[in-house]
């Protein structure tokens, strides 16, 4: 199947720079199991979709755009910069969201959370504090800041779990199941927070209708990228040989 | 000490938190100095009013502090008054009990960026052994994140266990905890490295090859 690459406004891209990522003749292995063979793409598109069964290596692909795993064999670059030997560089530009928000949320409270990354980063205190303020807006959790974050609903959290990424101000955000803990109604939103963001995107998930309007679909199976196109093209043809 | 943050603007709320730990420190020192009961009664006295009316926290705050230590107070008496008298011992659990009070006083208005912020200060002396301060603080900020979602996902497997009949057998719950702290503790790792902890700014750059290679363990 060849890669429908549609044509995209470049409204969105003006505000973030774009980010391209290159997968050079990946392969990657734990212990003698191979989880990803022969896997070579050049990602661009601001949508992309990364379908296919439990254990088919979609986690460990993600973990490799931003340089979390570094692959056995071949390399990633993006924009250029070698995850190998460029990791804290790549980090900066590809954000990650994990499926279980409460994995990543380091912090006891709301507000404390947030501002971690952008102090990682060396941000400025009143420059984080803005950041942070606009993403509690932006988000619905103003009236939460001082919360603390177990208190959070699911969906809270995982809003948290985004937030906290983006006050980084990455180009390209890699999410790894992000709805796959949430219920259909916080789905819903995330889906739609995903929708709206400036930023590049790619999106690890078994739900198959956050795909809607996605410029690019990967589909997985044993570790390698059996079909590459649109939703339109893809999807159908995954849901069939699903059975 | 856990999320216990009462969010407010009084003045005890926007006192400096290393001032706030520097009068605890003195009037702990000062507890133990004295053997006076009405000194003591009156240190006890005067960290309510400070908690309750200038702070203006509400009295749960303080007393859900106060309530895991209960049994040891009165075993404190007890032993007291079976071995010195009921004065000795009156002025022991007054001592501890104030103490109590003052700690849950200063951890319901100060926000735990805050006081790891002066732990860090504190610590940063150590940063001639190679001791990160940072990480310290870092750590400090995470056991009181995890402490309580650790203990939500114990209830969770016990409530699984029990509504299979198991409830005897305690240790079998041990493991699948185990399992699930580990496993998370690998993601957490990964999420640390992606937020940038790994990027502490203003200090020397570090080799990155042992994080680098997290996800592939
Ligand atoms: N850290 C690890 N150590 C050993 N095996 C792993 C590790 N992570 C994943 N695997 C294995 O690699 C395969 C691919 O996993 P993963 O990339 O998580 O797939 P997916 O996200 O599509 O479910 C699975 O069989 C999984 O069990
Ligand atoms: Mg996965």
């Amino acid at each position: 199947m060849r890669r429908g690459r549609r044509a995209d406004a470049a409204a969105a891209a003006a505000i973030v720079p774009r980010t391209a990522i290159e997968v050079h003749d990946v392969a990657h292995f734990y212990g003698d199991r191979p989880v990803l063979t022969d896997v070579s793409l050049t990602l661009t598109e601001r949508r992309i979709g990364v379908i296919g069964a439990n254990g088919s290596g979609k986690s460990t692909f993600a973990r490799l755009l931003n340089g979390l795993v570094i692959p056995a064999e071949g390399s990633v670059l993006v924009d250029g910069l070698d995850t190998r030997t460029q990791g804290r560089e790549v980090r900066r530009r590809v954000g990650f969201v994990f499926q279980d928000p409460d994995a990543q949320i380091v912090h006891p409270t709301v507000e404390e959370d947030m501002a971690f990354g952008p102090h990682n980063q060396g941000v400025a205190a009143e420059e984080t504090a803005r950041r942070v303020e606009e993403m509690l807006v932006r988000y619905g959790l103003a009236g939460h800041r001082d919360h603390p974050a177990h208190l959070l609903s699911g969906g809270q959290k995982q809003l948290l779990a985004i937030a906290g990424v983006l006050v980084m101000r990455p180009q390209r955000i890699v999410f790894d199941e992000p709805t796959t803990l949430l219920d259909l109604a916080n789905t819903r939103r995330v889906s739609r927070v995903i929708d709206a963001l400036e930023q590049d995107a790619v999106v690890v998930t078994h739900h198959l209708d956050l795909l809607d309007g996605f410029d690019r679909v990967l589909v997985f199976e044993d570790g390698r990228v059996v079909a590459d196109g649109s939703p339109g093209e893809t999807v159908p043809w995954y849901v069939a040989r699903m059975g | 000490m856990l999320s216990l943050y009462v969010p407010g603007a009084s003045p005890v709320h926007r006192a400096p938190a290393g001032l706030k730990l520097a009068v605890l420190a003195v009037l702990g020192v000062g507890l133990f100095a004295t053997g006076r009961l009405d000194l003591v009664a009156t240190a006890l006295l005067l960290v309510l009013a400070t908690g309750l009316l200038w702070a203006r926290l509400p009295f749960r705050a303080l007393t859900a502090q106060v309530r895991p230590v209960w049994i040891w107070l009165a075993a404190l008496f007890g032993f007291h008054l079976l071995v010195t008298g009921p004065l000795v011992g009156a002025v022991a659990v007054l001592r501890l009990l104030t103490l109590v009070v003052a700690a849950a006083v200063v951890t319901a208005t100060t926000r735990v960026t805050a006081l790891v912020a002066v732990i860090e200060w504190l610590t940063s002396p150590l940063r001639v052994f190679g001791v990160r301060p940072a990480r310290i603080g870092l750590v400090i900020a995470m056991t009181l994140r995890f402490i309580p979602l650790v203990a939500d996902r114990a209830a969770r497997i016990r409530e699984a266990q029990a509504a299979r009949g198991a409830d005897r057998v305690r240790l079998a719950m041990v493991v699948p905890l185990l399992v699930q702290v580990l496993r998370m503790a690998t993601t957490v790792g990964e999420a640390l490295d992606a937020r940038g902890a790994g990027d502490v700014p203003g200090r020397r750059p570090r080799r990155r090859a042992a994080a680098e290679n997290l996800g592939t363990t």
